[in-house]
């Protein structure tokens, strides 16, 4: 499946099928993160139930303390 | 009357009704690190009326390589960091009024230095810190701007009382652990966009052309060359306990807050006494000579190594104990010396 992840077009693995799926591919599962599906800000409840679709525009941020 | 400012003042958005506007301006920066040397600098640089920042570490060789406003001196002679922020800010621009403090930051102290002050600029390693200037920033209606970065990444945002969801409202929990300074190193191009972006959103507000703000949370790596920005207005959560109608301000809690810090990239804790003190490092010097290490000293803090550990003792109490990231560790050593 290919989105577009922050911009830039990234072919996945078919195993990435939800927003949840997606963070632990990216390896973001145990960061604060913010996810950005379509345009709309999804809530940390419906990572796990969001699928994704080929197209689909994601643009996640995490969150770092260093300075 | 020359023209420091003259090319500053050709921007039209800042103009000389702008350069007139931050001549009034008090910015408060927590942090001399590198994200606080960088935005300092600037400001500093662009002609503020006030600039405070406080710091609670010293100048080390490992700095060098980003922190801006340091030298090989200061790292030698081990100079606090607001110490020497403030030397080198007053050579850059003697016209701008600079008040430094050698100080570890928690809530009494936030609350006496955010007086006057138009802004507060984040430059700190730690989401415990980042709460208590949150809820300050809430609490006295003062715009802050958060920025961190690790590594080649970068984030950055602009938080209005009143307007704009706040770091409570954005993080639902508080991030702990993850990759620091410590494990994934950081490289100063990364602090340098960080520092861009929170300084150009400080000039829009201080010059007051809050139109130009710019509403989203941006991230970046820039050895990956990703870039991502995110409008978060819609996360604004009305019952907010730090920015909501009915706030509480959690993080301001003497129980919400921490007593030991592990430091961003330096393999060191922090431990710090319930209240402030004014320790006699002569005395501590003393006691110490029996304990068969190493001491070194100079009018601002003592320095005490043994076996693979150094603990650097400051005036108020705080210790860095280095040669450790486990805090149960540092607290026993802290107690091992200090009593």
């Amino acid at each position: 499946m290919e989105l577009v992840i922050n911009g830039d077009k990234v072919e996945v693995p078919n195993s990435v099928e939800t927003i949840a799926h997606l963070l632990h591919h990216f390896e973001l599962q145990q960061k604060v993160v913010i996810v950005e599906w379509n345009a709309k800000i999804l809530e940390k409840g419906l990572h796990q139930e969001t699928k994704l679709c080929n197209g689909d525009k994601v643009e996640l941020v995490h969150f770092v303390g260093g300075g | 009357m020359n023209d420091r400012y003259s090319r500053q003042e050709l921007f039209a958005p800042i103009g000389s009704q702008g350069q007139t506007k931050l001549r009034k301006k008090h910015v408060l920066v927590i942090g001399a690190g590198a994200l606080g040397t960088g935005s300092a600098e600037v400001l500093v640089r662009a002609g503020i009326g006030k600039l405070t920042i406080v710091d609670r570490d010293y100048v080390e060789w490992s700095n060098l390589q980003r922190q801006q406003l340091y030298t090989e001196r200061d790292a030698n002679l081990r100079i606090p960091k607001a110490v020497a922020t403030k030397e080198r800010l007053t050579l850059i621009n003697s016209k701008v009024d600079i008040e430094s403090h050698v100080m570890d930051v928690s809530v009494e102290e936030m609350e006496q230095l955010v007086k006057d002050v138009d802004l507060i600029m984040d430059a700190t390693d730690n989401f415990d810190i980042r709460m208590i200037i949150n809820d300050i920033s809430q609490k006295y209606q003062i715009p802050w701007i958060y920025g961190a970065c690790v590594g080649s990444y970068g984030i950055t945002c602009t938080v209005l009382p009143g307007e704009t969801p706040c770091l409570n409202c954005l993080l639902e929990t508080v991030p702990m652990g993850g990759v620091t300074c410590d494990t994934a190193g950081i490289i100063s191009p990364a602090v340098q966009m960080v520092v861009s972006y929170q300084t150009t959103e400080a000039l829009k507000l201080l010059v007051e052309d809050y139109h130009a703000l710019r509403k989203k949370l941006i991230s970046f790596d820039l050895w990956k060359n990703h870039f991502a920005a995110i409008n978060v207005e819609q996360m604004k959560n009305v019952s907010c306990l730090s920015c909501g109608p009915n706030p509480t301000y959690p993080y301001l809690a003497f129980s919400n807050q921490t007593k030991t810090a592990v430091l961003c990239g330096r393999n060191t804790v922090q431990v710090r006494p319930s209240k402030p003190m004014d320790r006699n490092l002569e005395s501590l010097a003393k006691i110490l000579s029996g304990q068969g290490g190493k001491i070194s000293q100079n009018p601002y803090l003592l320095s005490f190594s043994i076996g693979n550990h150094r603990l650097v003792i400051f005036k108020d109490g705080r210790v860095l104990i280095h040669g450790t990231k486990d805090i149960a560790e540092a607290k026993t050593l802290y107690h091992r010396y200090m009593g």
